[in-house]
């Protein structure tokens, strides 16, 4: 019992990253386009179809407003996606988890592996999107290259969240709730749409709690090229959090299939 | 040398036991069985070897080396063909293989040259690009054996190997189970097929409800519990009083299964001659040789009247 807070992690957690990018590498190109064409959906109806409606936004039209928000979405969804349907699929149909743990490799490597391969579908989904407001000339600012460095941190941060609901809910049913109770929300309360300065004090104060905000905050104000302090507060709320969510997640993950 | 010890031996899960504190060893390059009924306590066993399933209490020592604090190292020298298919389904049959390999840090030009070689032993050489979803139950066996040999291991554990296959499939996974052996690969296998355990261990244990009944050779077994032949009365149960008083000298035990009476004889010709000259007669005497489902019946007590 005295070791069960210890993790056991060597590099061969690159390994288990590795089979997934594999098994990624003859499906990319379907898999890529479908992820990226639900946020293009978003932009063209919501930045050039309700933008029309929409007065200007601290100085920005709709659509300079939403596009570099869409990319902190859209690399919520992706690694959300990947770690609960994704993984339990892994773990429970498939037991690739199973075959993997009777090799040298431990399952606190399979959980990270699983965060990091959540990370990097975070990192690849939300560059495409940034990628595309590149080319539709919604960038402002050469701060934008840092985004990609925004949205592995958020990664390894909803991975681990979406793995910690696993290990609390481990069913397939329960994703549902987690999309429409947590994910959703996130989606819809912190900043992608409506700044938040509109909102109730208590609502704003909510919303801090919100780890998308503050992915939101970073990629807006690095595309607009709106830099400074509360950026780096930003940054660093994300990094805490998912410093201690990670752990968390790894722990309830071995609980689950280790008995 | 044992390469397998097992000391007083507990698994439970969330309270209830599994294993029940069981004292075994294996020996170097033998075939080793666990034969028992489903939930015996067989699959705990063998995940506890490596490290699956945390060991509740007592002690394993597999390859000297204690599990709780070793399975790193124990795993890399373990082949392990779990109970039920865990190939990869994302990969083609020769890539599962090849990310199987990568797990033991193999470098990928000697994991290529074994994994081809495996293949070719188990026959799956014009497969090496199917999806493993579109392979036979037999072919999937075989490759998942393939793959836990893919480190080169000193001991292969097989949890149920042949359930599922057709009895030809089945034929073809011994064989290759056989050859294994001959290599001087310890093998350890659990089972529920009485054929399995004869045609391949050369020691085994007997679980049921977490307990070890008994240990020995298979030859050894049916010796101590039955000897060589076995009678079977058909409708016989009903006079078994009487027949075992009557025969209690020519007969070395005896048990009713369901209406059946199964007498284990000293001689079985003599005795069966003996009572098909008796006033009553019963509906069919069977005298065949005994096998280690006898042994089991007997250990168990399973078909013993309620």
């Amino acid at each position: 019992m005295s070791n069960t807070l210890r993790m056991d992690i060597s590099p061969r957690v690159f390994k288990v990253f590795r089979r997934h990018l594999t098994v990624y590498r003859r499906n990319w190109k379907v898999s890529l386009s479908f992820n990226f064409f639900e946020p293009l959906l978003y932009l063209a109806a919501m930045g050039y179809g309700l933008g029309v409606y929409v007065q200007a936004i601290e100085g920005l039209t709709f659509i300079q407003f939403l596009a570099p928000a869409l990319i902190a979405s859209s690399a919520m969804f992706s690694s959300s996606y990947e770690c609960t349907y994704g993984t339990f699929i892994r773990m429970e149909f498939q037991k690739t988890f199973q075959a993997m743990v009777a090799t040298p490799v431990s399952m606190d490597e399979v959980s990270l592996g699983e965060i990091l391969w959540g990370s990097f579908k975070s990192f690849l989904y939300g560059s495409v999107i940034l990628f595309v407001i590149l080319v539709l000339g919604l960038v402002a600012s050469p701060w934008a290259l840092l985004v990609p460095g925004v949205l592995l941190v958020s990664g390894l941060l909803f991975a681990s969240l979406s793995m910690i609901w696993i290990g609390l809910f481990p069913n397939i049913d329960s994703f549902n709730y987690y999309f429409s109770l947590v994910i959703t929300p996130l989606f819809l309360f912190s900043g992608v749409f409506f700044p938040l300065s509109g909102l109730p004090a208590i609502a704003q104060t909510l919303a801090w709690a919100s780890p998308l905000l503050h992915v939101v905050n970073l990629t807006r104000g690095l595309v607009l090229g709106n830099v400074g302090m509360h950026l780096v507060w930003d940054f660093v709320w994300l990094v805490v959090v998912a410093a201690v969510l990670m752990p968390i997640a790894i722990h309830l993950m071995r609980r689950l299939v280790i008995r | 040398m044992d390469i397998i010890t097992a000391r007083n031996l507990v698994k439970e899960y969330n309270g209830l036991r599994a294993v029940n504190g069981i004292n075994f060893s294996v020996h170097r390059q033998e075939c080793f069985g666990i034969l028992g009924p489903n939930g015996a306590g067989k699959t705990s066993t063998v995940r506890m070897m490596f490290g699956f399933s945390p060991i509740t209490a007592g002690e394993l020592h597999v390859l000297g080396l204690d599990v709780t604090h070793h399975a790193r190292e124990i795993k890399a020298r373990l082949g392990i063909v779990p109970q039920e298919n865990n190939l990869d389904l994302d990969l083609k049959v020769l890539q599962n293989l090849l990310v199987y390999a990568s797990f033991f840090n193999i470098p990928e030009r000697e994991a290529r040259a074994r994994a081809l070689e495996h293949l070719e032993f188990f026959g799956l050489s014009d497969k090496l690009d199917a999806k493993v979803d579109h392979l036979s139950g037999g072919m999937k066996r075989r490759l998942t054996i393939a793959r836990a040999l893919i480190n080169n291991p000193e001991i292969v554990i097989l949890d149920e190997p042949t359930t599922g296959l057709d009895p030809q499939a089945r034929h073809t996974v011994w064989q290759r189970l056989r050859h294994l052996r001959s290599r001087g690969v310890t093998i350890i296998l659990t089972t529920h097929y009485l054929e399995e355990a004869a045609q391949l261990c050369d020691r085994l244990i007997i679980m049921d409800h977490g307990d070890i009944l008994d240990e020995g050779t298979p030859g050894e077994l049916l010796e101590r519990h039955v000897g060589a032949e076995v009678l079977e009365i058909g409708q016989g149960a009903a006079a078994a009083d009487n027949l075992t008083k009557q025969f209690h000298n020519d007969i070395r035990g005896h048990l009713e299964v369901g209406d059946n009476l199964v007498l284990y004889p000293l001689n079985g010709r003599e005795l069966l001659s003996r009572l098909q000259n008796l006033p009553q007669q019963f509906d069919h005497y069977l005298l065949r040789p005994a096998t280690l489902e006898d042994v089991f019946l007997k250990l168990t007590g399973r078909g013993l009247k309620e």
